[in-house]
């Protein structure tokens, strides 16, 4: 057996620099600890023969590209995934969100949507699903196409509808999709009111004002100066009063946004745009 | 390597919080030293693990946090449900990728990011188990020129984890039972050795 070829400091380097050069994307400012297991691990899949030559096909290879993004991106999610998040939406939040005539959500880095449906479940519940337009965007095309399909895995599903009752769901997890062999199809009710974009928060600007932005386990791919600048671009897109809400372990804390901002009561990890 | 500075990274699974207990108080706060420990547990309130610990010891207890800096005299707990991954500049990232031997926090993601952004002033201590997590973060460790110290599986509450980890990579000490301070001079020497 060929032993694996052991990405070093460089040649990760060299590759991060290959990609700003030919697409135009920049990885440069990720955390290197996370990002270099993506790309080993890759690495580990592919068994390209030598460096060089994972390298030249990374560069000429566009369709190879594509395949890079969507296996160093994390795609990890799940539907109502941190109960008392959910719980805090649909008590404290959805309800102050229901005042303004138009509803605009925005799912920062939304992989394949699982929070995306979760959301629309709750606005639907909560009769606001007409008046809101939830925008998912992710750096990777890929995952758009499964946010449009609408369709999750099935073995899943036992734990969605758990999450979901906990996190206080009153109906029938079930009814929301239907299932085919091991997939389930989700209601399409639900997607319409869905706009999807690939966006890029290194390099794209913002594009709209929202009343609430979600970006959560995203930041903590970022070194601390990408962190710092995505918050602004958030800042930026959020209307007064509005909601940012993050990962269970990231904060706006030491942020120089935060003056502007105020965490929740129950310290969710949610923030309230001041001024 | 540049980073000079000592850290003892250690790995448990079942059974592992007794032996981490029983070491906490041979750590005296003038050792030049941070740990970081990445246990195998359900995803329930974080502080109780913080409390319980920070009763054996003088040293600081705290659940590691996104982008904080690594210090000496610390221990770091890491989160439930996140891989626990340590930078070069010595900060540390959680990573909420896909779970590694069934496993998140994984001991093999935050071993083998130690290996890489420490190299060889990093200790590394596998314990009790039922996984095999952390046999593979080992060898990192020990690639990168840093030591590698496995509980005795004869006295561990579950046996597979470490007695896997003996068989498969070359061990600078098995720490047997009542013989704590076995791995504090290990740690002392081994940071002296790297001044």
């Amino acid at each position: 057996m060929v032993s694996e070829i052991q990405l070093d400091d460089g040649q990760l380097e060299a590759i991060l620099n290959d990609l700003v050069e030919v697409y135009g994307y920049d990885f440069t400012d990720y955390s290197r600890a996370s990002i270099k297991r993506r790309i080993q691990r890759l690495i580990s899949v592919d068994k390209p023969p030598s460096f060089a030559e994972f390298r030249f096909r990374l560069k000429t290879n566009q369709e190879y590209f594509n395949r890079f993004v969507e296996q160093i991106t994390v795609n990890v999610t799940e539907m109502f995934r941190d109960v008392s998040f959910y719980q805090t939406l649909r008590k404290d939040i959805l309800p102050v969100l229901s005042t303004w005539p138009l509803i605009r959500i925005w799912h920062a880095g939304c992989s394949t949507g699982e929070e995306v449906y979760s959301m629309a479940i709750l606005l639907q519940e909560a009769n606001l699903l007409s008046k809101s337009l939830l925008y998912a965007t992710d750096i990777n095309p890929s995952v758009l196409e499964k946010v449009r399909e609408g369709i999750f895995p099935m073995n899943q599903m036992k734990q969605y509808s758990e999450n979901y009752i906990l996190s206080g769901g009153r109906k029938d997890f079930s009814s929301y999709y239907t299932a085919h062999y091991d997939s389930a199809k989700f209601d399409e009710q639900l997607g319409k009111r869905i706009i999807l974009a690939t966006h890029n928060l290194v390099s794209d600007r913002s594009f709209n004002e929202f009343q609430l932005i979600l970006c959560r386990n995203v930041m903590i791919y970022f070194d601390k100066e990408l962190q710092e600048r995505a918050l602004e671009l958030f800042d930026d897109s959020l209307e007064a009063l509005g909601y940012l809400a993050l990962g269970a372990k990231e904060t706006l804390k030491f942020s120089s946004v935060s003056l502007k901002y105020k965490q929740i009561e129950n310290k969710e990890r949610i923030w309230r745009k001041m001024k | 390597m540049s980073n000079k500075r000592s850290i003892l990274v250690i790995g448990g699974s079942a059974g592992s919080l007794t032996k981490v207990l029983q070491l906490l108080p041979y750590f005296k706060k003038e050792m030049e030293l941070a740990i970081v420990i990445v246990f195998h547990r359900k995803d329930t309130d974080d502080t109780t693990l913080v409390d319980v610990l920070s009763k054996r010891t003088e040293w600081k207890v705290k659940e590691a946090e996104e982008k904080e800096v690594i210090r000496p005299g610390v221990i770091y707990i890491a989160p439930t449900d996140y891989h626990l991954l340590i930078e070069k500049d010595l900060t540390l990232s959680l990573d909420y990728s896909e779970k590694i031997n069934y496993c998140r926090p994984s001991i093999d993601a935050t071993f083998e990011s130690a290996a890489d952004a420490v190299g060889e002033s990093l200790v590394g201590l596998l314990l009790s188990g039922a996984n095999e997590d952390g046999t593979k973060g080992l060898k990192a460790i020990k690639k990168c020129g840093g030591l590698v110290v496995v509980q005795d599986p004869a006295t561990a509450e579950v046996s597979f984890m470490p007695r896997r980890a003996i068989e498969n990579v070359p061990v600078d000490l098995i720490l047997q039972e009542n013989r704590s301070e076995e791995l504090i001079s290990l740690l002392i020497n081994h940071s002296r050795e790297m001044l």
